[in-house]
């Protein structure tokens, strides 16, 4: 393997380029986050007055919290519906516009405006969609014998933001997964179709295993996903309800934190949920420095 | 280049001269839409009012954004002169004491024109300390009270000039307006927690928490799981199985107002504030009024509603000069004249017996019926210990715990009493992490 490696004269001259990134890096990120790990040893009021220190007490605390331990598990429920959600459903468009219509733009483009719709507005239209009330869909559910209500049942309410969530993440999917089909070569698998095996055998021999970087690239980018970038959704069409039924970890940050201005226990939060996202990457960047052939 | 550098000076020199002429004041609120866009009248009535003082409106978005806001100025050192801030609110702003300006204070530090004895009792009890003092200044107060459709009403034979008094009859007209096929259902609420609890307890005098419901101090505790909350909960959940009564979501219940504008609800309970968005909304159809519901068989009732809505509070670490202001400017804010004004607009109460002499006086009340049963029904009796209010520390999660619990019991999962007893408990544990960041 070829590195590109670049000698710069001055000895100086690369820290200097980095610098303006490194100064974003610590004013953004390091600065609050270390803030956010002192603050999660304080008890605070939410003024700043009184301030004391606790320990780990903020944590302890969390793991004897019902509410926390409830969020926990809608998270992972969450997570794990909607990637496979939006990886199954992606990969089946994938395949389609791979297997027939090879060069059609139109389809591509249709399938990649719900990435250009803003979070926060794509809640907003499933909250319209799906409203009890108002909504179109509990109408036509209620003619097939369904009393939809997300605002009273919990399932309604989970399937609505996995549904939600999924679609918003679908074209991002898609476009990866249709580079990763084309970059497999067709010989392999006009071979193996000589060679007497049918699609779904040639699906599931050749063209998976083939995929499987991607997919597994996909897996880890969309878990981070579901973590963290549905907030707007959430917020937008159930705000964590009813009864915590779609509290994600990343929306009880904001509740506790914003909303309740229980700062040191949001802040405890937003720790573990960095460490999350921590060892998140690190498998990630793990695997792709690897990068597995096939 | 020395031309350009000349102008800006006097540029500068300009802005100065005009920084010193006027004392900016900055207001942060939460009024957006036409409530807001009537506050900023109210502001400019000041502004041209005066030459001394320029009161500088900011909408922050929603209460609680607008209070987080302020509050994270404060850390940073950046806070407005006057927030407003929610009822719920109320527990966090008071315990926070070198963060706030108790108004009473300003007013006598800055010599300000302030009688307390002029206010409503119902309206400035929420917002006084246990000694009497008026902590925030009122501005938007308002009570939940009950709206129905008199042409449903009249389409079940029912009389429509009269409103139900007790839920009894709420339960029997809702009946008589379903199986007539006048309408779909009989009732429906904004918020379960301000609505069907709080005001619920107050109005038939049962206690929300110990200590005076938290008036008396940071140790209390929540009671709302005696007899009667558990009674009314019950029926809620049955009429909610029966179809007698819909439910419009948590917080506000943002799906309510629609189901009754809509026509699909014959009877709505919600703020007094709703009123002119209920008679812009209800096109096809004749809106009538009455006060909330009671249980006949519970003895003090109906006692006296509480309030909701927000108050104006003063903060800490602003010049002098930039008080007397604020103290001038919440003399003219409670003046009868714009008081009366604001209230006939939005519905919010009057703060004082002068706006509500004023509006009597003006023929509003004779002209628009209904207006003055929010008014009526906060001082139908002398507050009680059960009624004045209630104070609690980190209420707005608690609001949030009752919508979760009501949502428990309506979908099955718990009955009325163990909903209210682990409502109980939870909101218990909230008061005393705020018990213990504040104590």
């Amino acid at each position: 393997m070829q590195t590109k490696r670049t000698i710069f004269g001055n000895r100086w001259l690369p820290y200097l380029l980095l610098a303006p990134q490194l100064a974003v890096t610590v004013i953004f990120f390091l600065w609050p986050a270390g803030q956010a790990v002192w603050q999660s040893f304080l008890r605070e009021d939410a003024f700043g007055l009184k301030t004391s220190f606790v320990g780990l007490s903020n944590y302890t605390r969390l793991f004897d919290n019902a509410e926390y331990i409830n969020a926990l598990k809608v998270t992972l429920v969450f997570s794990v519906s909607t990637a496979a959600l939006a990886l199954i459903s992606s990969l089946l468009l994938a395949l389609a516009l791979d297997r027939t219509i090879r060069s059609s733009r139109v389809y591509t483009t249709l399938l990649v405006w719900p990435y250009a719709v803003a979070p926060a507005i794509a809640g907003v239209l499933w909250w319209f969609i799906f409203n009890p009330t108002i909504g179109i869909m509990p109408y036509l559910l209620e003619r097939v014998g369904y009393d939809w209500n997300h605002a009273l049942q919990k399932g309604d309410a989970m399937a609505l933001v996995i549904i939600a969530a999924a679609w918003k993440q679908i074209s991002y999917n898609f476009l990866f997964f249709v580079a990763g089909l084309q970059s497999i070569p067709a010989s392999m698998r006009e071979a193996a179709a000589i060679d007497g095996a049918g699609p779904v055998k040639r699906f599931w021999t050749i063209t998976l295993p083939l995929l499987s970087p991607t997919t597994f690239f996909l897996l880890v980018v969309n878990v981070v996903y579901t973590m963290f970038d549905t907030f707007a959704v959430i917020d937008a069409t159930t705000g964590g309800g009813p009864a915590q039924a779609t509290m994600i970890l990343v929306y009880k940050v904001y509740d506790d934190g914003f909303i309740g201005l229980n700062l040191g226990s949001s802040a405890a939060q937003s720790v573990i949920l960095m460490g999350i996202v921590i060892a998140l990457t690190i498998i990630q960047f793990r695997y792709v420095e690897r990068r597995v052939t096939y | 280049m020395l031309r350009t550098l000349s102008t800006s000076a006097l540029a500068l020199a300009a802005t100065l001269g005009a920084a010193q002429a006027e004392t900016e004041i900055n207001w942060w609120h939460a009024m957006g839409g036409e409530l807001g866009a009537k506050l900023e009248e109210i502001v400019a009535g000041y502004n041209a009012s005066q030459s001394e003082y320029k009161v500088i409106p900011t909408y922050k978005g929603s209460y609680a954004e607008t209070m987080t806001a302020a509050i994270a100025a404060f850390r940073a050192g950046e806070q407005p002169d006057i927030v407003q801030v929610f009822e719920v609110g109320t527990g966090t702003m008071m315990a926070a004491e070198g963060a706030i300006y108790p108004v009473y204070q300003l007013m006598a530090d800055m010599g300000a024109d302030f009688d307390p004895a002029g206010y409503l009792p119902a309206v400035v009890g929420y917002y006084t300390d246990t000694d009497g003092n008026m902590l925030s200044m009122p501005f938007n107060s308002s009570t939940p009270i009950l709206y129905y459709n008199k042409d449903v009403f009249e389409k079940a034979g029912l009389d429509p000039e009269t409103a139900p008094r007790t839920w009894a009859e709420v339960e029997e007209f809702s009946k008589k307006i379903m199986d007539s096929g006048a309408a779909s259902c009989g009732f429906t609420t904004g918020w379960i927690s301000w609505v069907q609890l709080e005001n619920l307890s107050a109005w038939h005098n049962q206690p929300i928490g110990t200590l005076e419901n938290g008036f008396g101090g940071l140790d209390t505790e929540l009671t709302v799981n005696g007899p009667v909350q558990v009674k009314h909960w019950e029926n809620l959940a049955r009429w909610q199985q029966d179809g007698t009564f819909q439910y419009g979501g948590p917080g506000g219940g943002a799906d309510s107002a629609p189901k009754f504008y809509a026509q699909d609800c014959a009877i709505y309970m919600n703020s007094s504030a709703s009123r002119a968005g209920v008679v812009a909304n209800a096109k096809d159809f004749e809106v009538g009024y009455g006060m909330l519901p009671y249980y006949d068989d519970v003895e003090d009732a109906p006692q006296n509603s509480i309030i909701g809505g927000a108050t104006l509070w003063v903060l800490q670490g602003q010049s002098e000069a930039e008080y007397k202001g604020v103290a001038e400017f919440f003399s003219y804010l409670s003046s009868a004249e714009v008081q009366a004004d604001w209230h006939q607009f939005s519905g919010y109460l009057p703060i004082t017996e002068a706006a509500y002499d004023l509006g009597k006086e003006q023929g509003f009340y004779a002209a628009n019926p209904g207006s003055d049963i929010a008014i009526k029904q906060i001082t139908l009796n002398a507050p009680t210990p059960n009624s004045k209010g209630l104070r609690f520390g980190n209420y707005v999660q608690i609001r949030a715990v009752i919508d979760e619990e009501f949502q428990r019991l309506l979908s099955g999962e718990v009955d009325a009493q163990g909903a209210l007893d682990s409502l109980v408990k939870r909101g218990n544990e909230m008061i005393r992490d705020f018990q213990g960041a504040n104590g």
